[in-house]
């Protein structure tokens, strides 16, 4: 697992404490960069002059030193981020930090500090230097607490095979504990045999069939890339080895898909949970359902802004702390708009969507009042950034969040339906108002918490939404036809067909689209659906008996 | 079984909602020219037995023959209309926004087609044929009333008076005196016979002194099924029915 | 003539007034744009002929979302996809029209297939050279549409909400396929850089004014065409769909037929509306497919009066008269005045401006009665 995360900018106990929160099972952690260390100031300094065997020995130095510093001084010679202050001779690595360049004394371990062009001399590094500076920091890597590291520099041997790496590689596998980081020596070391025409034949021949079974992209570059004489029996053993990891890739290609279908189900149960609130519950038509959804990825925004302003801490609990105001904000405007315009309208349904349509202009032409028409950018907390490996697929974190969100949500509604005195009520109304008001329910009341129960959960969405899509105030247009499709496929007044209809839809979109494209596929999903409805017209799980006609 | 003398035959029909049977092996045989009526407590399967004569509901089981040779389960409403089976509402149902004319004026028969509907000259010409409709139903008078504005009873006879422009050869009356007064009623009853002189009639109802004025063969139904038959005297003193239904 | 022979005593008041009053905008507008010059105050400019056409053009496009929905109850959210289909047939012959004068030159091939490399035509573009054929697809390609999607939706009786919903995703679902370039209706762009119609170019001083007067007897025979409908006995039985739609199967009445007939009829009436737009407007884009559109038009009719023939046509001028003057003076309400158009007139006037201003004069109530 590779969390990307920058230790210097995050509260790292925080981000540690949330991301092990929410990801135990994940194990993220973040790394502390431990300062100074063995290493000396002269040692740095010398990678600056001029001879270069002074500068090779300096690099073997570093090198031997095994500090974590060294790593990063390394590095940032290799990518050309090491500069020298013209004042005191004194080695800065430099780091983009948001639009700036700021340098920072590796030994130090300080924040970084802007500094002119003019005050600093970039360190430059001759060929013969590169290649001793690749495989130190190769060496160094391997060497690294981190097994992401490791894993990282084991990956680096793979994309470029040599054999001259082979003794480092076969040293590291002697202590390697980490399967993962072992697997990809592994493949790393066949990389280096099967590349390297010096071997012999039986050794190539066992380094491709282990390419082979790595089943990676990578492992198939090393592959295509290998120096063969064609036609040889390597060749086709090769070809062979290049058909299997296709074959492989293949089949991750549609898992890729699924996790996709999965992930835009997700984000369809998200969007139309609300909706199947308010109209699967309570049949009203709510064309600013979107805009509740729009509303919540607007209050994650502020809330954040104002968390950012009291301290750069709260920022990262910036979307935990979003979900109730969120809750609130949406679920508030909802109650308002059902007592002022929704309950004069409860027996036209018709006449509830264009009302509702109206509002929805409104409530989008505010937001753009006030915070314009462009995007917001609402920050992903570095618990929620980056990706993990599951086999040849990368998973992000944003998505799978969303995905676990989602279900929880579905779970807490069905839940509150079910379980609570107002999922009582709400139940009572939907099935006989007259009969629920002559037991002494205040339906009216009932109408107007379910209305703001529903916005409230649009409201909620919309956090989470609001790291995946463009905060804009078109934000909601773009979920209202889907949300409806997906309530009406799934049946109306049915939270689990909700669940079914969202997943089917996105698993169906993602599976379709690779073949025919986006927008051929969405456009399929909605003639399906159209055609869908003539022959269901109640969906997939339809409410039965007297009560449903 | 069927039989040609029979206008409407109904052998062995179940219908189920959600496992609940509200049709239960029911078999029932209407006479050309009979009026019947059909009582039972709430619940017995009355409304759900107009449902699958008129093509609302289809059966699970047991078949449904209207004339001895058309086979109702295969029809949907308007086609089963159209054969001559005419319905009238628990809730009358009227056309509220049209007059009481042009309610009638739809209903009576022939022109079912859209262009025969937009060509037609009947506005104009069908005038004394309305009439002669709402005089039976006793509702001349409120000729060019919007049907909205009508009080409950007087709905009920508009839709007796377009059951009757329908010209159907049987006529379902569900539940005919819900809500009348007691000249309503008799009034109602009075019109029923004189309908059932040339027409075959169907009539449910809850009303036992409607149903005794009305004199005919009168069938109980309870749990979705055939409980008695015969006169109201006959079923009155069954043993079952009494249990059942009348609660003595 | 039979038409005159049904009308003849059905017509009220209204529809005189509102019938002379077309033919005399007909006549007179052509009239003040051509003869006195720019610098008289009674010149219209040929701009403003065009724009007032418009007017004409959406005043078409809500009678035909008040034929099905005032008088049949079907809610369409998606009348913009006929609409927009009649124009891009209209806009299929003006592009095959431009014969060679594009910016490419090529002889055949409008510029965004040359633009594309395409070799030849694609077939459904074949025909549209010949304005008899382009002006049959106007009718007919809108026309299929909605008898293909009423033929389904009717028979299993979708209706209400569901039928609302079904036709915003037909038009989305339109919008976001006309928006691809390879479908051959040149994508987001659309079609436009129209150069003639029957060998006048669209430039010309009299053909802006034509358009108009022709777009304005158009309207006028469509409100007679809806009118004959609706005050014959298929008027009864629509106004029996709409308020009991079961009670009229139950006698004998084949509900979906009419609801078919009616709503093809309503959306060829669009794809007319939207032949007659793309002309005066220089251009199609698959925006006019856009939900909003179509919901947009809804209002129109809402605002004038559903139910009431010249309902539509009286919301279509009003609301966009406003939305001219807003969007030249405060385009940042136009949006908050549109939607709170649509909220109050749901809520305080559900017969529209001609329903209340009726009520007013008449001291009563009551809907649009024989």
């Amino acid at each position: 697992m590779v969390a990307r995360s920058d230790p210097r900018r995050s509260p790292r106990i925080l981000s540690a404490w949330f991301a092990s929160l929410l990801f135990i099972m994940l194990g993220a952690t973040a790394f502390a960069a431990v300062p100074g260390g063995d290493l000396t100031a002269e040692q740095l300094e010398r990678l600056g002059e001029r001879n270069l065997r002074v500068v090779e020995t300096a690099v073997a130095d570093i090198a031997a030193s095994g500090s974590p510093v060294a790593l990063e001084v390394l590095r940032a010679l290799q990518d050309g981020r090491l500069y020298r202050r013209d004042a005191d001779g004194v080695m800065l690595v430099s780091v983009r930090v948001g639009g700036a360049q700021v340098y920072s004394d590796p030994l130090a371990g300080t924040l970084g500090e802007e500094l002119a062009d003019a005050d600093v001399t970039l360190v430059r590094v001759s060929n013969r230097i590169r290649r001793v500076l690749s495989a130190a920091i190769a060496s160094l890597s391997l060497d690294s607490e981190d097994p992401a590291v490791r894993l990282a520099a084991a990956r680096q041997f793979i994309d470029s095979p040599d054999s001259a790496l082979l003794e480092a590689i076969e040293t590291a596998l002697v202590d390697e504990a980490d399967g993962r980081v072992r697997n990809e020596l592994e493949v790393a070391r066949a990389a280096a045999i099967a590349s390297d025409p010096a071997q012999s034949e039986d050794a190539r021949r066992e380094a491709v069939d282990r390419l082979a079974e790595a089943g990676s992209n990578r492992a198939r570059r090393v592959l295509i890339g290998m120096f063969i004489e064609e036609g040889s029996e390597l060749d086709v053993r090769r070809d062979a080895a290049v058909e299997v990891i296709d074959r492989n890739l293949a089949r991750w290609q549609q898992v890729q898909n699924l996790w996709f279908g999965l992930s835009l189900g997700s984000v369809l149960l998200l969007a139309a949970m609300g909706l199947a609130i308010t109209f699967g519950v309570m049949g009203v038509i709510n064309m600013a359902h979107g805009e509740m959804i729009m509303i919540g990825a607007y209050t994650t925004f502020v809330v954040q802004g104002i968390l950012r302003g009291i301290s750069p801490a709260l920022a990262e609990v910036s979307l935990l702390i979003a979900l109730p105001v969120a809750f609130l904000v949406a679920g508030l405007i909802g109650v308002f708009i059902e007592r002022t315009v929704i309950r004069r309208l409860y027996s036209r349904p018709l006449e509830t969507l264009l009302a509702t349509w109206g509002i929805s202009l409104i409530l989008q032409q505010l937001v753009r009042t006030f915070f314009g028409a462009s995007n917001q950018r609402v920050e992903t907390p570095s618990w929620l950034a980056g990706s993990m490996e599951f086999g040849q697929i990368m998973i992000t974190y944003n998505r799978l969040a969303i995905l676990i969100f989602a279900l929880v949500m579905l779970a807490a509604v069905i839940l509150l339906l079910k379980k609570t005195p107002l999922g009582l009520h709400i139940r009572a109304v939907t099935q006989n108002r007259k009969m629920a008001e002559s037991m002494g329910i205040r339906s009216d009341r009932v109408d107007m918490l379910t209305f703001g129960l529903g916005s409230g959960i649009a409201g909620v969405a919309g956090v989470a939404l609001s790291q995946i899509a463009n905060v804009s105030p078109n934000l909601g247009q773009g979920y209202i036809i889907d949300s409806f499709m997906v309530i009406v496929f799934g049946g109306v007044g049915n939270l689990f067909g909700t669940l079914v209809g969202a997943m089917t839809l996105g698993i169906t979109t993602q599976l379709v689209e690779p073949s025919l494209g986006a927008v051929a596929a969405k456009v399929l999903i909605l003639v399906f659906i159209i055609i869908f409805i003539q022959f269901r017209p109640r969906g997939l799980f339809p409410q039965k008996g007297r009560a449903a006609e | 079984m069927t039989t040609t003398t029979s206008i409407l035959n109904l052998d062995g029909v179940t219908v189920s909602f959600d496992g609940f049977r509200a049709l239960n092996d029911l078999s029932l045989q209407v006479d050309r020219g009979e009026m019947r009526a059909i009582i039972g407590p709430n619940g017995a399967g009355k409304t759900t037995m107009m449902d699958v004569i008129t093509g609302k509901t289809r059966p699970d089981a047991g078949t449904v023959y209207f004339d001895g040779r058309h086979d109702l389960r295969k029809l949907d409403e308007a086609a089963i209309a159209q054969l001559g089976i005419g319905r009238k509402f628990q809730k009358p149902t009227v056309f509220e926004n049209l007059t009481v004319a042009d309610n009638v004026l739809l209903a009576l028969a022939g022109e079912r087609g859209v262009f025969a509907n937009l060509f037609s000259r009947r506005l104009r010409t069908a005038g004394d044929d309305i009439d002669r409709f709402l005089r039976i139903a006793r509702m001349l008078e409120h000729r060019g009333r919007r049907a909205g504005d009508l009080s409950h009873g007087q709905k009920q006879w508009l839709e007796i008076a377009m059951l009757l422009a329908q010209d159907p050869k049987l006529l379902l009356v569900d539940e005919p005196v819900a809500g009348m007064t007691d000249a309503e009623t008799d009034q109602t009853a009075d019109l029923l016979r004189e309908i059932a002189e040339v027409h075959s009639v169907v009539v449910v109802e809850h009303d036992m002194a409607f149903v005794r004025r009305l004199g005919v063969k009168v069938t109980v139904l309870h749990e979705g099924s055939v409980l008695a038959e015969g006169s109201l005297d006959h079923v009155s003193r069954n043993e079952r029915v009494i249990d059942v239904y009348l609660g003595r | 003539m039979i038409t005159a022979r049904l009308l003849s005593g059905r017509m009220t008041p209204w529809d005189v007034a509102f019938l002379l009053l077309l033919l005399a905008v007909a006549m007179v507008v052509p009239l003040l744009n051509l003869i006195p010059g720019p610098d008289s105050s009674f010149h219209i400019s040929a701009y403003m002929v065009s724009v007032l056409g418009k007017y004409l053009c959406y005043a078409l496009l809500a009678l035909a979302i008040d034929l099905v929905w005032g008088y049949c109850g079907i809610l369409s959210l998606g009348h913009g996809a006929f609409f927009g289909l009649g124009g891009y047939a209209m806009g299929m012959h003006l592009m095959r029209n431009i014969d060679g004068r594009g910016v490419y030159g090529h002889p055949v091939l409008p510029d965004f297939m040359v633009f594309l490399n395409w070799d030849e035509l694609p077939w459904y573009w074949l025909g549209f050279d010949m304005f008899p054929f382009a002006m049959l697809m106007v009718v007919l390609a809108p026309g299929a549409l909605a008898f293909l999607l009423g033929w389904f939706a009717f028979r299993s009786r979708v209706t209400g909400v569901y039928l609302s919903i079904v036709t915003q995703a037909m038009t989305f679902a339109l919008m976001l396929a006309f928006f691809q370039n390879d479908l051959g209706f040149g994508g987001s762009d659309g079609l436009t850089d129209f150069r003639d119609l029957l060998g006048v170019s669209l430039t010309a001083d009299g053909m802006r004014s034509g358009l108009f007067a022709a777009s304005a007897i158009i309207l006028a025979l469509a409100y007679l065409a809806c009118r004959l409908i609706v005050s014959s006995k298929l008027g009864r039985v629509l106004v029996g769909v709409r308020d009991a739609e079961a009670r009229l199967r139950f006698l004998g009445y084949r509900a979906e037929r009419f609801k078919l007939a009616v709503w093809t009829f309503s959306a060829m009436l669009a794809g007319i509306a939207g032949a007659l737009y793309v002309p005066q407007v220089g251009i199609i884009n698959p925006g006019e497919f856009a939900p909003a559109k179509s919901i947009e038009a809804v209002v129109w009719v809402a605002v004038g009066g559903r139910g009431f023939l010249v309902g539509g046509p009286i919301g279509a001028v009003v609301v966009n008269a406003f939305k001219t003057f807003f969007t030249g003076n405060f385009a940042d309400y136009w949006l908050f005045f549109l939607g709170g158009l649509f909220v109050l007139v749901t809520l305080f006037l559900p017969q529209g401006l001609f329903g209340w201003a009726r009520d007013r004069l008449a001291g009563r109530k009551g809907g649009d009665g024989p």
